[in-house]
């Protein structure tokens, strides 16, 4: 579904963390060129 | 020794706002965004709150013990006229920022902070009639009086203001190059030992505490002191310690994000549990960073500058008195590296965890306190209801182990949970703000036990991707 697409990667302390959404979105074939999580409150 | 063999008990716990609207334009986001634009800087000067309407703010008087959580009006809490509430509670107080400045000055032993004759005159009027006063050192404030325009001209110093009004007071650098000893950095820190040792001042009185009594100290605020050359190394809790007198005490500052109070209460516990301490204080001091951090959503929404009070927090761990609340050392919860970083996932480990363990349901807790933040800040600028967020988790789970029926998630929710309603200052938020009144609940046989969450960002450090947090459960003491 992402080959050959970039995915930056921003996860939230109370959602999805930043390496979550990475893992799905190199499993779906995506290349993660940067990962963090980022804390709003 | 066999008193070792019982869980020990905290035997007090006080809370103290300091509020410093003046001081709110050094918060980190103020700080930054108020010289880009003039226009901006007006507008959050004419946005920030008076003594009165910040006494009577009811999240602040939740804070410092006059009303529990659950007995706050509906919102919005910022209507609340001004004149009905009280600065003092029951060992706790909101502090003024003119006395404030004068607390800085009687804490500042390195002699940086210059007050203006007038401020000094004014802040030694007030502290002398303050109920703590022969315990402030109110001789350091004519020592600190002097020439405040000379004194913010020297490098990194920063400058103080009283409100809106002008330039009283400035704090010198500690050194003319290290970046860790700036004028505004160690505003911060001397900010953070006030409020903790204000904190710790009033549950010696209230709990009239020998100062010599207490064996050590652990401090547990956000803030970290050092130079450049250990940037965060501490330690505060021992400066904490001297301020307040106790004079046999030591100390040790305890690092965890948001989450650093839950592991000093566990460190305090264990400490007095194997012996080594008898009475242990844990402390915790404000976060001047974190002042005026969501502005923009309040002035976006025609709210005052709601992040203009620093938090002080103190409690008190010795061995079992038989009437104290218990907390239990065999119900720790800690989220492990294993665990996983997701929203459930973290709550299984800190609150599910430990009650297996004990065989108990989640029924079995009368009050969960997560990270009570005040939703009437967050909300504003985009960061939603966190309490009702770690509630509607919780809850969820507790449907899910069949401990309630899916019918019973919102009362569970409204009777165990509670509003948020401390300041964003995530170290209180994070359980810390609800131990005087698990403490008085507990005491007073209304609640059975509680449990207490903390969550820290520790991916904010870059040296990790993951999340930490521990959890305790307090006990009605069975004797």
């Amino acid at each position: 579904m992402l080959e050959n697409r970039y995915v930056i990667a921003l996860g939230e302390r109370d959602g999805i963390s930043g390496p979550a959404i990475a893992a799905c979105a190199e499993a779906a074939g995506a290349k993660v060129v940067f990962v963090s999580t980022e804390c709003f409150v | 020794m066999a008193e070792l063999k019982k869980d020990p008990v905290v035997v007090a716990a006080t809370q103290v706002l300091a509020h410093v609207p003046g001081m709110a334009r050094h918060g980190s986001k103020p700080s930054r965004e108020l010289p880009r634009d003039p226009a901006v800087e007006a507008e959050f000067l004419g946005s920030l709150r008076s003594f009165d309407e910040a006494v009577a703010y009811p999240p602040h008087q939740a804070f410092v013990g006059a009303i529990h959580p659950r007995a706050l009006p509906a919102r919005p809490w910022t209507d609340t006229p001004p004149g009905q509430a009280s600065r003092w509670a029951p060992g706790g107080e909101v502090m003024p920022e003119e006395e404030f400045l004068g607390l800085l000055a009687s804490v500042d032993t390195a002699g940086l902070l210059t007050l203006g004759a007038d401020l000094a005159e004014r802040a030694l009027g007030a502290l002398g009639d303050h109920p703590l006063a022969k315990h402030f050192a109110l001789g350091q404030l004519e020592r600190a009086t002097g020439d405040v325009e000379a004194a913010a001209d020297g490098v990194a110093a920063c400058p103080i203001h009283v409100g809106a009004g002008p330039m009283e007071a400035s704090l010198r650098a500690g050194d003319d190059v290290d970046q860790s000893l700036t004028g505004a950095v160690l505003l911060e820190n001397l900010a953070a030992k006030a409020t903790a040792t204000l904190a710790l001042l009033h549950l010696l009185d209230k709990e009239q505490i020998d100062p010599a009594s207490v064996d050590y100290v652990i401090g547990c605020g956000e803030e970290a002191v050092g130079d450049r050359y250990q940037r965060g190394g501490g330690n505060l809790a021992k400066a904490v310690a001297e301020a307040a007198g106790l004079s046999e005490a030591s100390g040790m500052d305890v690092k965890d994000f948001c989450a650093a109070p839950i592991p000093a209460l566990v460190v305090a516990a264990s400490l007095v549990k194997a012996g080594v301490f008898r009475r242990v204080a844990v402390v915790a001091g404000g976060s001047l960073a974190k002042l005026g951090m969501k502005f923009q959503g309040h002035l976006r929404n025609r709210l005052p500058v709601l992040e203009d009070v620093l938090g002080g927090a103190a409690a008190l761990v010795e061995g079992d008195d038989g009437a104290s609340p218990t907390l239990r050392l065999d119900a720790v919860g800690r989220h492990r590296v294993a665990a996983g970083g997701s929203a459930p996932q973290i709550m299984e480990s800190l609150a599910m965890e430990p009650l297996v363990r004990l065989g108990l349901t989640t029924t079995d807790i009368d009050d969960f306190a997560t990270e009570l933040h005040n939703p009437e800040i967050t909300e504003p600028q985009g960061s939603g209801n966190v309490p009702e967020r770690n509630y509607k988790t919780l809850a969820a789970l507790a449907a899910r182990r069949g401990d309630i029926s899916r019918d019973e998630i919102a009362s569970f929710v409204e009777s165990r949970g509670m509003p948020g309603f401390a300041p964003t200052q995530g170290h209180l938020a994070s359980g810390l703000c609800y131990l005087p009144h698990a403490l008085d609940r507990l005491k007073s046989g209304d609640a059975t036990r509680s449990m207490i969450i903390a969550k820290g960002s520790l991916f904010l450090g870059r040296m990790s991707q993951l999340s930490d947090g521990m959890s305790v459960v307090l006990e009605r003491n069975r004797q």
